[in-house]
């Protein structure tokens, strides 16, 4: 079978997904079983087909799994939104629709990606450029302390889920050029392999440029993810683990530093460690949203309590009028995968992360049929990166590391990260169309 | 570049691998203690969103009923206020439950088991609470606190073919709906010396006095050692392990049967019935009435003590070394018992010597008006032989008719019953005065326990009114 005939068959259960799911909600708030449901399967269906036959034309050999897999996570979290607030869901779709216009372009206008390279510099100085926007006055809003969007056109943007595809190409592009005169051009002290400075000097300018603009923003995620990405890719360029390890070296003496002395990260390291203690539970910007986030997947067990079930909001009184208090702060962006746990069970929580592993597995897969080494690393950081933003949410609510917010890739409600998100995609299926062309 | 790559998606499958552990901890193994952690609110958030059921009396009354508040979630009221506050307790968010509402808390939020929630989720139900109808008699509980007329003590009246609840009153009573006004509850709780939270039917444990007499007498028949003609010297003063025990007034009389001992309640003679019968045959019959552990009631049972022999606050066996079985045969030693017990006491007798499971609710009713379930009468424990019930219950005819209960006589109805006046502090006037009853003798309906704490005068006198208006009341 063709590939595209194999990703038009894989975007069925999808559709499925999209509708059940609807129709799930439907009976559970106890409407009528309307064919509403019914219209939200089938017009994503249609959105989907679109995106598809895009491909068809531009990309006939591009990975035909990917593709489905991105829209099953795209539809599952569209369903949850929509289960917290039909009003972000609408929003969303529209978000879904705009993305997919992106990813459209990104798909006809880069068909032949490397041109990026001759823009690299290009390319970083506007990641860099967005990254500060949030802290620019008039545009940028700080919320708990963070830095993290600005104010544009009526809505708000995350600069940095962009930024971060700009910095992987930029490292990408980079690294392709000198990755062998890192390696071979290189002093050893101590029996490690020091980087020559000339060569890895611009890199490092314009790396610690992003991560020292991620710390004036405040934006821990995301640090944490370019972080992650750019020693990913660095492992990739130079195949030499002394360089991962030492920049985990630096980065765990980094974050020790900013740990002890910025009380913003410092509490939210006290909150990680400390969710129930009473003072920390009671402040503002304490652990409150850590403690709930664990709750409410305590409730949730092996199969969960069924859609549309979990406690978000309860209601009560503020200053004598009825209210709608938030018992699962940010449910809709930074907890969403405890709602999930909560209505799905540690088995459709597993099932989630299953899927977002085969689609790291599907981008991995690209960077590995791909030809050139510029493709292989822009492949292999987008992929990074993808998967590293996955376990840097997912890891905060589940108290595995330090919650930060970030979030859940194509199932948290937020436009700038499925329009980045689905740029980032469009940017893998290029490379793999390239890579499956001509078989070897 | 492939093996980077390679190692690469290793690691992220370690990554995942730890999401996955965390996620299951979360989720399945600390959930328990997540759930019980004091800062968890969800149950009890989720639980006021619930329309939790009715509880009703026999006759429909609404004894509480959840009523909508503003943002949808739920909040108790208890429309005829203290009257049922001891049997039905409260349920609220802030204070946790008591009473009915929190035993049949299950039934009231409409808990199911898995599948039928599935199944109700399926077809769109909300869980809605199912509604509790009790055997609970409004009019004979609101004769009962009339007839205690702010006296403290307690009322519990059975049906002993059934073991249904009729009455049980408990005074100082409180209401319910007060208990949400801020400070109430603390101070009420914090109330030592009328402890008004605390339900004297099930339990305080008073000393039954004579009461207890109605036990010695089953246990001397239907152990065959005795017939109610035997008779046994009654004179004042007979050494009881080896101390002189008195008789009311100091009254001295010869020998005479058990029946007419019962009847002017001779404490000698049963003193000495009882240690003829022996603490072993006691503690058996004890045990048939349901002494020695708690009462099998549909009510907490942390609200409920297990009525017998105490000693520095634990319950004994009556075999026990430290009992005085004489005096223990009269209702004295260290007995402790409450008067949901004595009240199965005379139920027993009642009913042929079959003892019924006591128990408050009649039908579990779901919101659709369907009975989910129904309590049938079951069996406790056969105490005694019918031959020995008709022989007491005889007995107990007399103590009413000629005795020292003939104030709970009721006009065209044959009343057996039994006094009790327990001296609780030696030397002191004040009396816990006791009266147990069924009725009709021939075809009893009603068995009842009244206890009175602190009172000057005698069972008979105090008590036996109060039996009278409630089975009066039970028996229009």
């Amino acid at each position: 079978m063709k590939a595209r005939n194999r990703e038009l068959l894989a975007l069925v259960p999808a559709s499925l997904l999209v509708t059940a799911g609807f129709a799930a909600i439907f009976i559970q708030r106890q409407d009528l079983l309307s064919n509403v449901s019914l219209t939200y399967g089938l017009l994503f269906l249609g959105l989907c087909l679109a995106a598809h036959i895009v491909l068809r034309l531009t990309l006939p050999h591009a990975d035909p799994y990917l593709f489905p897999l991105v829209a099953l996570l795209a539809c599952f979290g569209l369903v949850m939104v929509y289960r917290i607030d039909d009003t972000l869901a609408r929003q969303q779709a529209q978000w879904f629709v705009i993305g997919l216009i992106m990813f459209a372009a990104v798909v006809v206008l880069l068909r032949d990606y490397h041109v990026l390279e001759r823009y690299r510099y290009v390319i970083a100085l506007v990641s860099l450029f967005l990254l500060l926007l949030p802290r620019v006055p008039g545009i940028g809003s700080q919320v708990n302390g963070a830095y993290l969007g600005i104010h544009f056109a009526g809505t708000t943007f995350q600069p940095a889920e962009f930024a971060k595809i700009g910095i992987v190409v930029f490292l990408a592009s980079y690294l392709r050029d000198t990755r062998q005169l890192l390696v071979t051009a290189g002093t050893r002290v101590l029996g490690i392999t020091l980087p020559p400075l000339k060569h890895f000097g611009p890199l490092l300018v314009v790396f610690g440029a992003a991560m020292l603009e991620l710390l004036v923003i405040r934006d821990l995620g995301s640090s944490l993810m370019f972080f992650g990405g750019f020693l990913a890719v660095l492992y990739v360029a130079t195949n030499r683990l002394s360089f991962p390890v030492i920049g985990l070296l630096l980065f765990a003496l980094g974050a020790w530093l900013i740990g002890t002395h910025t009380p913003h990260v410092h509490d939210r390291i006290e909150a990680w460690q400390h969710p129930f203690r009473a003072s920390l539970y009671n402040r503002t910007g304490g652990s409150f949203q850590v403690a709930q986030s664990v709750f409410a997947q305590a409730d949730g067990g092996l199969f969960g309590r069924g859609f549309g079930e979990a406690l978000i909001s309860y209601p009560c009184e503020i200053g004598g009028h009825a209210a709608n208090c938030p018992l699962l702060p940010a449910a809709q962006t930074d907890l969403i995968y405890s709602v999930i746990t909560n209505e799905l069970g540690l088995f459709g929580a597993c099932g989630l992360l299953l899927v977002y592993l085969l689609a790291v597995e599907r981008g991995f897969r690209i960077a590995m049929l791909a030809r050139d080494s510029f493709s292989k690393l822009l492949a292999a950081g987008l992929t990074s990166v993808f998967a590293l933003q996955v376990f840097v949410i997912v890891g905060g609510v589940t108290r595995a590391i330090p919650l930060t917010g970030v979030t859940l890739p194509f199932v948290s409600y937020g436009g700038s990260s499925i329009m980045a998100n689905f740029v980032l995609l469009a940017l893998l299926l290029v490379v793999s169309d390239r890579a499956r062309r001509d078989p070897l | 570049m492939n093996t980077p790559i390679q190692r690469l998606y290793a690691l992220v499958l370690v990554l995942f691998a730890v999401l996955v552990y965390f996620t299951s901890r979360n989720a399945v193994f600390d959930a328990k203690a997540l759930r019980d952690n004091a800062l968890n609110k969800r149950t009890l958030l989720e639980e006021q969103q619930i329309h939790r059921g009715t509880i009703r009396a026999a006759d429909g009354t609404i004894l509480a009923r959840s009523v909508k508040q503003r943002g949808g979630v739920y909040s108790r009221r208890y429309p005829v206020g203290g009257l049922f506050g001891h049997a039905i307790g409260y349920s609220f968010t802030t204070l946790g439950r008591a009473g009915l509402e929190r035993s049949r808390n299950d039934d009231l939020t409409g808990k199911r088991n898995e599948l039928t929630s599935i199944i109700d989720q399926l077809r769109g139900k909300r869980q809605t609470g199912d509604s509790v109808r009790t055997t609970l008699d409004a009019p004979a509980q609101r004769v009962a606190y009339q007839a205690l007329n702010g006296r403290k003590g307690a009322v519990v009246a059975l049906d002993p073919r059934s073991g249904a609840v009729k009455v049980m009153a408990s005074f100082p009573q409180y209401d319910p709906n007060a208990l949400r006004g801020p400070g109430t509850y603390a101070r009420l709780a914090n109330d030592n010396e009328n402890r008004p939270l605390v339900n004297r039917a099930t339990q305080f444990g008073y000393a039954p006095g004579s009461t207890f007499k109605v036990v010695t007498a089953t246990a001397a028949i239907d152990s065959g050692e005795f017939t109610s003609q035997s008779t046994v010297d009654g004179k004042n003063g007979v050494k009881i392990s080896g101390v002189p025990l008195q008789n009311d007034y100091n009254q001295s009389f010869g020998p005479i049967d058990l029946a007419t001992a019962l009847e002017k309640s001779v404490n000698t003679v049963y003193a000495q019935v009882a240690e003829k019968v022996g603490k072993q045959t006691m503690k058996k019959y004890m045990e048939r009435f349901g002494f020695g552990s708690k009462p099998q009631l549909d009510y907490p049972k942390d609200q409920m003590s297990s009525s017998g022999e105490y000693r520095n606050g634990k319950l004994i066996p009556p075999t026990s070394r430290f009992v005085d079985v004489g005096r223990m045969g009269i209702g004295q030693d260290k007995l402790a018992v409450t008067p949901l017990q004595m009240a199965e006491v005379a139920s027993a007798v009642a009913n042929g010597g079959r003892l019924m499971k006591p128990h408050f609710t009649d039908r579990i009713v779901d919101s659709d008006g369907r009975t989910v379930e129904e309590i049938k009468p079951e069996e406790q424990s056969r105490v005694m032989k019918p031959s020995t019930a008709s022989t007491v219950t005889a007995m107990m005819e007399r103590v009413v008719q000629s005795g020292t209960g003939t104030q709970a006589q009721i006009q065209g109805i044959r009343v057996a019953g039994k006094t009790g006046t327990a001296e609780t502090q030696i030397g002191k006037t004040t009396n816990n005065v006791w009266f147990i009853a069924f009725a009709p003798a021939d075809n009893p309906r009603v068995a009842i326990a009244v206890t009175m704490e602190h009172q000057i005068g005698f069972g008979g006198d105090v008590a036996a009114p109060v039996a009278k208006a409630v089975m009066e009341s039970l028996l229009k």
